[in-house]
């Protein structure tokens, strides 16, 4: 197989792009592009990331006016190859917006931009950025968010849940789901979910963030499994 | 017109919740049980009858998603302008 490639894309607004770059081409060398999202081709990556920021100025809803840009279709057309996709806080909001990810993300139930780490456990590991985590494992990542309070209607979740859809879910210190570990309000403490085949991945928390221990009040650099699981995802089906 | 735009009752509305608990029952407006909040969009929208007015609307507020059905339901109604 070649070199593995990867696109992060750039809408107007979106400011975590030089940070996913970062990580993925400086620290782990993978072969990573920034492309404006009215360059973008599909065919030309094994996977796309969406980052965070704040595209279109989260104008009418965030990821709202995003979610129309032409790109937009060659991202659904790479998660019909079955493609990894990933969209991070802005880029999530995206793709739910797109409608290539279940449920909302609504303004957080506080009202607040929230701005510290948190822990996240991993729910499931079938998915292309999650096999690398032992399911249970729980991840230091940081999230920074207006709006991030996941909702969908109770029949939605249980589907989620039956389908394994929940990839992450907010926990305190002992790897529960309580109320007070759940940051912004979501359903049922969600942080990401996934499309049914497993290959599209959003989730609030920034694993760009937390991928060196430099960057980390835990010394950690567990956002690296998320890239990790996404390589190894590629390279297994190439 | 006006499209209407309200969080669907199953999902909570704090902006509604802290009107409500922070100024109508601390004002005496107890007998207010229940608010929600939403936004409003005003459109001029050239038709040739009220109703096709509307249907427009509904329409380009389904297909381009200016509402999220996920989320939210939507209100199209004739814009009444007052003096």
């Amino acid at each position: 197989m070649g070199e593995i490639r990867v696109a992060v894309l750039q809408f107007p607004g979106t400011n975590c792009d030089y940070d996913v770059y970062h990580a993925l081409a400086r620290v782990l060398g993978v072969h990573t592009e920034l492309i404006w999202h009215t360059l973008f081709r599909g065919d030309r990556y094994d996977a796309v990331i969406l980052p965070g920021g704040f595209s279109y100025g989260d104008y009418l809803r965030a990821g709202a006016i995003a979610a129309h840009s032409p790109a937009m279709d060659q991202v659904r057309e790479m998660a019909k190859e079955g493609k990894p996709v990933l969209g991070i806080c802005n880029g999530f909001q995206i793709l739910t917006e797109a409608e290539l990810l279940p449920g909302s993300l609504l303004p957080n139930d506080h009202l607040r931009f929230i701005c510290k780490w948190v822990r996240i456990r991993v729910e499931t590991t079938r998915t292309a950025f999650s096999n690398q985590c032992q399911k249970g494992q729980v991840l230091h990542i940081p999230i920074a968010h207006n709006e991030g309070r996941f909702f969908v209607d109770d029949r939605t979740l249980k589907e989620l849940v039956e389908n394994e859809q929940v990839v992450f879910r907010y926990v305190d210190e002992r790897g529960e789901p309580t109320p007070e570990a759940n940051p912004n309000g979501s359903v049922s403490n969600i942080a990401g979910v996934c499309n049914l085949e497993g290959n599209v991945v959003g989730l609030m928390p920034h694993p760009e963030r937390a991928s060196e221990p430099i960057l980390s009040p835990f010394n950690s650099n567990d956002g690296l499994l998320i890239f990790f699981s996404m390589l190894n995802y590629i390279s297994r089906k190439t | 017109m006006e499209a209407v735009i309200r969080y669907k009752p199953a999902a909570r509305d704090p902006e509604a919740e802290v009107i409500r608990r922070d100024l109508l029952l601390k004002g005496g407006y107890g007998m207010i049980k229940d608010v929600r909040s939403g936004k409003s969009l005003r459109m001029i929208v050239e038709a040739s009858s009220p109703e096709e007015a509307k249907q427009i609307v509904e329409r380009a507020c389904n297909e381009l998603r200016i509402f999220n059905p996920v989320a939210h339901t939507l209100e199209v109604r004739v814009w009444e302008k007052s003096a």
